[in-house]
């Protein structure tokens, strides 16, 4: 019988069925960072379990570790510092491999995972961190979970879970040039809304999603948790293979040239069928930004914001003028042209290095908006390392920005750092919630190109529309 | 775990789409490296009129004297959306919530919920206003009947998968559950160690 690539990654990992449609599945790899990896090893302490496989599982600092230079364990964050070293005990106690804040190894945890080889095709990853989809795009099934969870899949190395339905996303054709996979994934949101994979594995596939790089794919399946997703998946080709070879924690000798065998047949049978099938054009995608509080409500960067008859069939009228209201604009006003007082280039969604190297390309020569903080924060310490090796960090301080150490930062307010209240932030991350980044700050998302263009301009700017106009 | 089977209470009304987990407990509110000591923080971002303060906003519902016994949530589709946190169920269990009625759920918050006793039920948009517009009355919650019963006495089936319903009736403790199973898990790893060996540091 033919197998979607989710099917086969599910098959491989069954101990036995529970009831129905359930299943214990073997977890292979667990990840953890100090918001909620702390709670989990110091729960399960005081429960009298042990870590089955402490060698499969991996802590990092991300969350609240402080991301000014010079840091410590102190952090602006009220009581982070608990947080921070219940990780690092609980890690130690339990033999589990730490990243800690000097390792050069630390960064956002979808981002050091796929850098130290831990992230491979074909595992069951799990962490109790929403966007673990990220890391479907390497062909692992890898999915966010909660504490219990954690907890569970450390002390029994497996997890009990129901099985999800399928759902694929083709992409045809090939995206423009002003155009990366943020704005793919802004757009699908704007078309098939917060729910519109809700529960189902929803596999990328398509000329276009092979066209993306390793980190490209990593920014579509990124926001698949905003999509309502189990996960996301892509089959894994050789742009994944070459990444994956000679990382750290990767496979060696003849256990790579197993693996790599293994690999080749991920992938969705031919006439494997999907609970749901849908198919874009890359040609359709323009770049995007969001004009709400939810991921679904955005729009091209050219476009009106909505009325709420225009967007009937997803927001409910009260979900658009609650929005409208807090985000302080007007149905048939231009996005573009709106003035920002923050922008910020980060998160596990943008902040690799082909990102930095894309907005700095833009940033160049230039410099941000007297009335713009601009903030870059490098999605890990090798990612800082290498972007300064290659001269980003001179191109981000000349034009603005401030340069930061690396973690996931100011992408959500927790009592530390944010931007202020009513201020309009223009962001590479991946949530535009009510006050997600500072109370009653309004957030507009965006790929890292157009932060950088939107920083320079001190409006919401399209990077293309830059070189005629400035 | 504390088993649900059924239970009568009032259901306080939060009919809002996409009530994500910043909003249910916002990650300034999560001060202790524990579960517990969060309910003052639950929906903290509407509930009170400062950060970080606590002088309540009198509208949001659950300042209002008539909810102040709700032990049941009624909300919009995408409940719990957002960070992976479970800190958002344990935080409305704390407070005293033991079902969300909602159209949808986000498949993280609702496995937290199954997890810490609260009964994630989906019922249609369109239920779940009319039990609110009967509000403040009693409803009627059974995870044995898999149905909620209204202030008028209709009755509105819902559906768990199984090994949910199981979970939460029982109480039971996943992770106790799952060690019994110990020789088979051992002997799956002892089996795929071969088939897939780069799996495990050696």
């Amino acid at each position: 019988m033919s197998k979607t690539l989710f099917e086969k990654l599910w098959d491989m990992h069954v101990v036995m069925d529970i009831d129905g449609d359930a299943a214990l599945l073997a977890i292979d790899r667990v990840l953890m960072h100090e918001r909620t990896g702390g709670v989990a090893l110091e729960s399960l302490k005081q429960a009298g379990h042990r870590v089955l496989a402490p060698q499969r599982a991996f802590a990092t600092m991300d969350h609240i570790v402080d991301t000014r230079p010079g840091r410590g364990d102190a952090t602006l964050m009220p009581t982070g510092t608990a947080f921070i070293q219940a990780t690092r005990q609980g890690a130690r106690d339990a033999g589990i491999h730490l990243f800690d804040i000097t390792d050069p190894r630390q960064g956002i945890v979808h981002v050091m995972s796929p850098e130290q080889g831990i992230l491979i095709p074909g595992i069951t990853l799990v962490c109790p961190d929403s966007h673990t989809c990220t890391q479907g795009a390497f062909g692992a099934l890898a999915w966010g979970i909660g504490s219990s969870e954690a907890e569970h899949a450390l002390a029994t190395g497996t997890l009990r879970v129901q099985r999800p339905g399928t759902m694929r996303i083709t992409v045809d054709s090939q995206l423009g040039p002003n155009v990366s996979a943020k704005d793919l994934a802004l757009h699908i949101l704007a078309r098939i809304g917060s729910a519109g994979a809700r529960g189902k594995v929803l596999e990328y596939a398509g000329s276009a999603i092979t066209a993306l790089d390793a980190e490209g794919r990593m920014t579509l399946c990124n926001m698949a948790t905003e999509l309502g997703a189990f996960t996301a998946i892509i089959a894994p080709d050789q742009a994944i293979f070459d990444y994956v070879k000679g990382r750290p924690f990767a496979p060696k000798g003849a256990d790579w040239d197993a693996a790599l065998a293994s690999w080749q047949s991920l992938s969705s049978d031919p006439d494997a069928r999907f609970d749901t099938d849908l198919r874009f054009d890359a040609a359709d995608v323009v770049p995007m930004i969001s004009w709400g509080t939810s991921p679904q409500q955005s729009l091209a960067i050219d476009a009106t914001v909505p009325t709420a008859q225009e967007v009937a069939g997803r927001d409910s009228a009260e979900a658009h003028a609650r929005a409208r209201d807090y985000m302080n604009v007007t149905p048939g006003q231009p996005i573009s042209g709106l003035r920002i007082d923050g922008a910020f280039i980060g998160s596990c969604t943008n902040s690799r290095l082909s990102d930095l190297r894309r907005a700095a390309a833009i940033l160049k020569g230039r410099h941000v908006a007297d009335h713009v903080r601009a903030i870059c924060v490098p999605g890990s310490s090798q990612v800082k390392a290498q972007a300064e090796a290659e001269g980003l960090d001179r191109i981000f301080l000349d034009a603005g920005f401030e340069w930061r150490e690396a973690g996931c930062s100011m992408c959500f307010f927790a009592g530390g750092e944010s931007f202020g209240p009513q201020e309009r932030v223009i962001s590479s991350t991946n949530r535009n919630f009510e006050s997600r980044q500072g109370p009653s700050t309004r957030t507009h998302i965006a790929s890292p190109e157009t932060v950088a263009a939107s920083a320079i301009a001190g409006v919401i700017a399209a990077a293309f529309v830059r070189e005629t106009s400035l | 775990m504390i088993p649900f089977t059924s239970m009568t209470a009032i259901a306080a009304p939060l009919i809002r789409d996409n009530v994500d987990t910043d909003a249910i407990i916002p990650s300034r509110e999560m001060k202790t490296v524990g579960k517990t000591g969060l309910k003052d923080g639950l929906f903290a971002g509407w509930r009170y009129t400062q950060v970080g303060g606590r002088d309540p906003v009198p509208d949001f519902i659950l300042n209002q004297p008539a909810y102040r016994e709700a032990r049941f949530l009624l909300s919009g589709a995408n409940f719990g959306c957002g960070s992976s946190r479970e800190h958002a169920a344990w935080a409305l269990a704390e407070y005293g919530f033991r079902a969300i009625v909602a159209p949808s759920f986000n498949p993280i918050f609702h496995g937290n919920c199954i997890r810490n006793g609260i009964v994630p039920v989906t019922l249609a948009i369109e239920e779940i206003v009319k039990l609110a517009d009967a509000m403040p009355a009693p409803i009627h919650i059974s995870l044995e009947e898999m149905q909620v019963m209204g202030a008028d006495g209709t009755a509105l089936p819902f559906h768990l998968p199984e090994e949910a319903r199981r979970a939460l009736l029982l109480g039971l403790d996943p992770i106790g559950q799952t060690l019994l199973e110990r020789d088979r898990i051992e002997a799956f790893l002892a089996k795929d160690a071969l088939i897939r060996p780069w799996i495990y540091p050696h």
